[in-house]
């Protein structure tokens, strides 16, 4: 479009070759109908968008440049201790890794066949009525900040779990040996819960929109074979729609790794590997959000930022592999309001 | 897809939905479609069981919310400042002020930049592959922890310069500008192509094509776009930790730290005064409030449909 109109433009003004500008010429110039205005708003744009580029770039770079000292002193051996001394300045990022990765896949264990559950409900079973009204609660719940989900946790899951479901676990449970030592009633069961119950929404709500994109003809055919409604489910959705339910999961999992202040409120801070499930942890959004703003001592500090940089290029690894197996599937489909 | 997704088991022609009163077919056929039946059945229970599973505590957690701050929310805490340690009263007025002026901040940096990259991604760059490697690294930037940007604004503006307003504000931008960037493409994208040559059509340059017709068309949404992103990060608090940092007292100053709603609520929380953890919940529930009320306008432009009849 615009090119036919340049070209016109161009042709008008081979017709009339006059050295002066015409008037309309100058009008037109004005009010910024020159290519240099075009040009420069273009360039503004691009701009914009390559400072998302930026904004990638920055933070690495930051990230690394400030915790060269760390990555120097320790080297890989930071991944493997356990140590976490800032007075003797001997620092490992064991516990952490140890308790994210802990915190965050029995977050996914408890929150994955609940979400698929919810997500079948809403997009195959629900009727009509309810869909709108269960969509919205999800969605406020998706919008709820961390630190309310937090002040919940400490005040209402910590007690629940000190007095009521703790106990229970350990007597019908503690022959696993998962839920042994003093149950505090913070720890890494009591932040798993809470984050299972943050990351619900996002996981149900990207999981029923992939399975609303599979065809409706895939149903239909699936069922006019003779199939159940459920064996129509298991072959004719789920089975079209793995590759992006992975990805929802793994999107669930990106947010399940950084996620910090409701977790910091309620797993104890304590920079040990954990056998029991009830024992104080710590992650890695955690022990930043706690003790960034104290560190003394430019190799504390280093290393805090060097757990920074961990959290960040895993979060960006998986938010990766998430958002291309999400794209996979969805792509093609219009873009859904609700 | 790869998989024949029409494969079912051999009894196929068994009508598995009907109840096991299917007389005429043999024994193993009927056994089998009482197990289908009974599976389909189990299925129906368990995923309408978890929907409840699922929503029953949401919404009790919500419903607790509401009932707590309801309860200690009072007039003190829109007017006063934090009360010493060990007094009563005292509210959050200096806390929302300096929320506002942090998301201020924020939204002065973060939303223009969005608004660009999203233009440059529906109207410059469509279909182009440096358009899509953008898409999906605002998508990548959105999953990054926002404790992250915390550190990243704090070695841009707090190391050797101390805790400040203008870091918080940094922060919360570098969070905005992946949402909003996104939400302005999809907006975009639905504004129809006519209207644009129309436009150009009449002698238009591009760029006020771009400006007065296609953002100015697809506005309502970029305006519940920009407030759902300000919405999100109204309630982040790790980001702030170590560049807005908190106060106990007014301050308006960007250079200073400052105190924020979400700051306060979480060092409230953590303290061991129950005064103080009355005064918390109360700025929980201002900031679900705050948040609702933009989810909601959301909803309901979302539903409405930004362009119902210009198509």
């Amino acid at each position: 479009m615009a090119r036919t109109l340049t070209s016109f433009v161009g042709e008008a003004e081979q017709a009339a070759p006059e050295a002066a500008p015409s008037p309309i010429r100058k009008f037109l110039t004005a009010r910024g109908s020159g290519s240099l205005a075009d040009k420069t708003f273009a360039g503004l744009m691009l701009l914009c968008g390559f400072s998302i580029f930026g904004i990638v770039l920055f933070i690495l770079a930051v990230l690394i440049s400030q915790s060269k000292l760390s990555l120097h002193q320790f080297g890989l051996s930071f991944f493997k201790s356990t140590a976490w001394d800032p007075v003797a300045g001997d620092f490992g990022a064991l516990p952490f890794i140890a308790g994210t990765l802990m915190t965050s896949f029995l977050a996914l264990a408890m929150a994955v066949p609940l979400a698929m559950g919810v997500a079948i409900f809403l997009s195959e079973l629900c009727p009509a009525k309810l869909r709108a009204p269960i969509s919205f609660v999800t969605e406020l719940l998706a919008a709820i900040p961390s630190v309310v989900y937090g002040l919940w946790a400490f005040f209402v899951l910590v007690p629940i779990m000190r007095d009521q479901l703790g106990p229970f676990l350990s007597k019908y449970l503690g022959w696993t040996g998962l839920f042994e030592g003093y149950n505090f009633g913070v720890g890494i069961l009591t932040a798993s819960i809470i984050l299972a119950i943050m990351i619900l929404p996002i996981i149900s709500s990207i999981t029923r929109d992939i399975m609303i994109a599979v065809p409706i003809s895939q149903r239909e055919a699936v069922l006019a074979l003779g199939a159940t409604r459920w064996e129509m489910i298991r072959t004719g959705v789920l089975r079209n729609a793995r590759i992006g339910i992975v990805g929802a999961v793994i999107l669930g999992l990106g947010r399940a790794l950084g996620e910090t202040m409701a977790v910091t409120m309620v797993i104890g801070n304590h920079p040990e590997v954990a056998k029991s499930l009830f024992a104080p942890g710590y992650t890695l959004a955690s022990v930043l959000a706690n003790e960034f703003s104290e560190a003394s001592g430019d190799l504390y500090l280093s290393s805090l930022v060097e757990i920074g940089l961990v959290l960040f290029l895993v979060t960006i690894v998986v938010n990766g592999i998430a958002r291309g197996l999400v794209w996979a599937v969805t792509r093609g489909t219009p873009a859904r309001a609700n | 897809m790869s998989t024949n997704p029409l494969h079912v088991s051999p009894p196929a022609r068994d009508n598995g939905a009907l109840p096991p009163s299917a007389k005429r077919a043999s024994t193993w056929a009927s056994l089998n479609s009482v197990r289908r039946y009974l599976v389909n059945q189990l299925v129906t229970v368990l995923a309408v069981m978890s929907t409840v599973v699922v929503i029953v505590p949401l919404v009790a957690i919500l419903v607790y919310l509401i009932y707590m701050g309801a309860s200690s929310l009072n007039l003190a805490f829109f007017t006063h400042i934090p009360a010493p340690v060990g007094e009563t009263g005292g509210g959050m007025a200096n806390a929302m002020v300096g929320s506002g002026v942090i998301l201020g901040v924020a939204s002065l940096l973060g939303i223009p930049v969005g608004i660009g990259a999203g233009v440059y991604l529906a109207e410059f760059g469509r279909g182009s592959l440096l358009a899509a490697a953008i898409r999906f690294t605002a998508d990548v930037l959105n999953g990054v922890p926002s404790i992250v940007m915390g550190i990243a604004a704090w070695v841009l503006l707090v190391k050797g310069r101390g805790f400040s307003a203008l870091a918080g504000g940094v922060a919360l931008a570098i969070m905005m500008v992946p949402t909003i960037t996104r939400t302005t493409e999809e907006m975009l994208a639905t504004v129809p192509h006519a209207i644009r040559e129309a436009a150009l059509g009449l002698g238009v340059p591009k760029w006020r094509t771009v400006l007065s017709v296609s953002l100015k068309t697809a506005s309502p949404g970029i305006i519940t776009g920009c407030m759902l992103a300000f919405a999100r990060v109204a309630g982040e608090t790790a980001p702030l930790l170590f560049t807005a940092f908190g106060n106990q007292f007014w301050s308006f100053k960007l250079t200073e730290p400052i105190a924020a709603l979400p700051l306060q609520i979480y060092a409230y929380a953590i303290s061991p005064y129950d005064e103080w953890h009355r005064l918390a919940w109360a700025g929980s529930l201002v900031l679900i409030a705050m948040i609702m009320v933009a989810v909601t306008l959301v909803r309901i432009y979302a539903s409405r449909g930004v362009l119902k009849g210009a198509s």
